[in-house]
């Protein structure tokens, strides 16, 4: 049995892993006004994950991420709810949202938007979901 | 100087239509290798190279349509092009995608 060099893959991955997940948070946050949100989002993040997984082996990414990503379903369904039942304290229906202008230390003025938040849970919900399904399937043997 | 701007968009216009012809010429081209690729490696490196023409097919694309919408998705392609071929590549390599414990 010989043993793999996998020099090469290793090296690439720890490039571009950083720039699948700067692609993932410009996607989640450009979501409001070009194309992109959070299940694309949430998507370019399961992939450069699943990339890390494919270059480094399972024992290894489980050391540097110690998520159990079934518990990250949840957390996001439970953010996403969140957001509809934060509506009933200023006595409007379920699920209203606003948004609002605010001056920020560097970024100057800004336009957030609670809409975002819930962008946030479908990102968490998605992200769980495909880590779990992929993670499950290559676990047997 | 107005007939000048004319003749420019005219010309971006006809060279954009030439060089998605080309790209789809390219594609059948590559296409031919997927189906009669005699082993598995000739229809993973044709894969990748349908991809990167997909790519560029997306690109101009966006082009004759003007807008600028569409380069995420040419980004994304790239990306899930490079993650889909190294799995293919793996998966030939060693049998399994992800393994257990690798040292």
């Amino acid at each position: 049995m010989y043993k793999p060099n996998d020099l090469i893959l290793r090296t690439t991955t720890s490039v571009i892993a950083f720039i699948l997940l700067g692609f993932a948070v410009y996607l989640l946050l450009a979501g409001h006004n070009s194309p992109g949100g959070g299940f694309v989002g949430g998507l370019m993040t399961a992939s450069a994950i699943v990339l890390m997984y494919m270059s480094y082996g399972m024992e290894a990414v489980k050391k540097i991420l110690p998520i159990n990503f079934r518990t990250l379903i949840p957390i996001g369904l439970l953010i996403a709810v969140s957001t509809g039942i934060g509506s009933f304290v200023f006595n409007v229906p379920f699920l209203s949202h606003t948004f609002g202008h605010f001056t920020l230390p560097i970024l100057g003025e800004v336009e957030l938007a609670t809409a975002m938040l819930f962008d946030m849970g479908v990102y968490v919900t998605v992200l769980g979901v495909t880590m779990t399904i992929i993670l499950t399937i290559a676990n047997d043997r | 100087m107005n007939d000048l701007l004319e003749f420019t968009q005219k010309l971006i216009h006809v060279s954009t239509v030439i060089c998605i012809v080309a790209i789809s010429v390219s594609l059948l081209l590559l296409l031919i290798r997927v189906i009669i690729g005699p082993s598995n490696a000739d229809r993973a490196v044709a894969l990748d190279g349908i991809g990167i023409n997909l790519m560029g097919i997306a690109a101009l694309i966006s082009i004759i349509i003007v807008t600028t919408k569409l380069n995420d998705v040419v980004l994304l392609i790239g990306i899930l092009l490079f993650i889909g071929t190294l799995a293919i590549a793996k998966y030939l390599e060693k049998g399994v995608i992800i393994d257990r414990d690798m040292d």
